[in-house]
């Protein structure tokens, strides 16, 4: 068992270089996707992730398959599109949703657009389904920088973060610190997608965003157990995910992501917290 | 505690808008340091408009707001609804909130648990720390909603309707804080529906529809015929309202004169004609004075 967990990792240096990213990843992207979840942007990070692709397109056209190119032309794009959404809300009636589908609309268009100018049809599954067991230097130093700078940002906004979270209006009389935060956090989001369509590809870096933070909702009763937790769901995802799609010669990027399905399967079936076993079978009332 | 310095609000002229429809229509007056304040006035007479505005939630459309400037001076206490209670908060952490403006994003508030607990307890909540805020009743809520205003400990509190869905039980709880506030000198603004309760509680009253109606002692101002005439007062927007000509401060600075002069050009345009007041179709309205009305405001209570 543990030989065919552990075995390819040990014995392939391309697969180590993959649990490494992967890893990196699964300690920047959950935290990230749990406040997603908490302010009902959960849907959010999915048009994000399609916002990038005009930005990763214009890479590919300009400097062909190269990771800072695209990396550069998806940030560029991602963080465009969430400035533009966020203006709109805060100084229009309309909603995040609403301004965020618009744009990301616009975006995603231009993307394919862009894509079908030049390119075949591969090179377009590359862009969507990633390239995790590719991995060079400089890709993993990008998903490590990328979780070390969303560790610390978010250290740094959560406080506010979480105020904006829950009591916007609050936060708004005694700070001005609400604007700031919420596109700080935006801009943490496109840079996670970002690390992760690198390493998953587009469709399915949300999930590795996602799906741990909503698994550890029903593990955790508040926000200082739910990060930790989903962090570990993550890369206990990773691991399987990535033994499995070498054992069964399956793509990775899938078999990571539906890793991470199956344990939120689970864990909404077991969870402690709300989970349906304990709602089906739960003990007796108490007295007061 | 530090209650000392100006705590005094002054409304100039002020009109606060929605796309243009006041909902707040020139008013004038102060609310003097460590006045206990009730604002009272039928549904859309303007209430939270007004706290709103003087929290700096809605940009003063015309006229002005004088009043302490640095932001931890205020404290407002919306209502209930526009707060996210499924997120997974400890009250703890909600009434912690209060200290912000001590500690800003990075300071921990560990030193400060004992002020926490004290100001639990001070709303009967004391046990409740470590429940998450989703899991506590509408009353219970909003007293963890004033332990954070015990905690905020600023100069000037704005509550909109604070007692709305509470039991008689919990008012009374938080009246009797709401009284020791003003014994320490703070100066307090409701919005309130129960006139018992403002007739016990509130020396001062604002009987607001959209206008002032009366302004100044509660015996004064809770009158069966103010009350009547802010109730015919306070209909719903007019959708084909003319702009409103009245002057809105005859005493501020040439800036403003020079914006309102730009009005009144507009308003001729507009229309081929001048009128004062509001639109012609409330003919509801009692006579008004036509002209610039200083003299409405503070103490004017009919």
């Amino acid at each position: 068992m543990i030989d065919l967990l552990f075995g390819p990792f040990i014995e392939f240096g391309f697969m180590r270089r993959a649990l490494v990213g992967c890893l990196a990843l699964s300690l920047s992207a959950p935290p990230v996707g749990v406040f997603l979840m908490l302010r009902r942007m959960s849907l959010m990070s999915d048009a994000m992730s399609h916002a990038i692709l005009p930005g990763a397109a214009v890479g590919f056209l300009v400097a062909g398959l190269s990771l800072p190119a695209m990396t550069l032309g998806g940030l560029a794009a991602g963080l465009c599109v969430a400035l533009m959404a966020g203006l709109v809300t805060r100084s229009t009636a309309i909603k995040e949703d609403a301004s965020l589908a618009a744009f990301y609309l616009i975006s995603l268009a231009g993307g394919v657009l862009l894509v079908s100018l030049r390119g075949s049809q591969i090179d377009l599954l590359h862009i969507l389904f990633g390239s995790v067991l590719a991995l060079d230097d400089p890709a993993l130093w990008l998903l490590g920088g990328i979780a070390t700078v969303t560790l610390f940002g978010l250290a740094a906004i959560y406080r506010p973060l979480v105020m904006e979270c829950v009591d916007p209006l609050f936060l708004r009389t005694v700070s001005r610190a609400g604007g700031p935060v919420h596109y700080a956090f935006l801009g943490l989001v496109v840079m996670n997608l970002v690390g992760g369509f690198q390493a998953l590809g587009t469709l399915l870096a949300v999930g590795l965003m996602l799906l741990p933070a909503i698994a550890a909702r029903f593990w955790a009763a508040d926000l200082s157990g739910m990060i930790p937790v989903s962090v570990l769901i993550a890369m206990l995802s990773s691991v399987i995910g990535l033994s499995v799609s070498y054992q069964a010669d399956v793509p990775t990027g899938p078999a990571i992501v539906l890793a991470a399905g199956g344990l939120y399967l689970a864990s909404m079936l077991v969870g402690r917290r709300g989970g349906l076993v304990y709602r089906l079978f739960r003990g007796r009332h108490l007295e007061a | 505690m530090s209650c000392d310095r100006d705590g005094a609000i002054a409304l100039r002229g002020l009109t606060l808008a929605y796309d243009r429809h006041p909902a707040v229509h020139h008013l004038d007056g102060t609310i003097p340091q460590g006045a206990l304040l009730a604002l009272v006035g039928p549904n859309g007479a303007g209430k939270s408009t007004l706290l709103k505005g003087i929290v700096g939630e809605i940009p003063c459309l015309e006229g002005r707001i004088e009043r302490p400037a640095p932001k931890g001076s205020i404290a407002y206490l919306p209502q209930a609804a526009e707060i996210d209670r499924s997120f997974p908060l400890r009250v703890l952490d909600l009434v912690a909130m209060g200290l912000w403006h001590r500690l800003g994003p990075w300071r921990s508030a560990r030193p400060h648990r004992p002020m926490l607990m004290d100001a639990l307890a001070k709303v009967g909540l004391g046990g409740f720390e470590d429940r998450l805020i989703g899991t506590l009743s509408g009353g219970q809520f909003q007293r963890a909603l004033f332990a954070r205003l015990i905690v905020q400990d600023a100069r000037i509190l704005l509550l909109d309707e604070p007692f709305t869905g509470v039991d008689g039980r919990t008012t009374a709880d938080l009246l009797a804080l709401i009284r020791s506030w003003h014994d320490q000198g703070r100066t307090i603004v409701a919005a309130l529906h129960d006139l018992a309760q403002v007739r016990g509680h509130f020396p001062q009253t604002l009987l607001l529809a959209r206008e002032a109606v009366a302004w100044g002692a509660t015996g004064a101002v809770l009158t069966a015929e103010n009350l009547a005439r802010a109730q015919s007062l306070s209909e719903a927007w007019d959708e084909d309202a003319a702009i409103c000509g009245r002057h809105a401060e005859p005493a501020t600075g040439p800036d403003h004169d020079h914006s309102h002069a730009h009005a009144h050009t507009h308003e001729h345009h507009a229309h081929g004609e001048g009128h004062h007041g509001p639109s012609p179709a409330k003919a509801a309205s009692p006579p008004k004075p036509a002209a610039p009305d200083p003299a409405r405001g503070h103490g004017h209570a009919a």
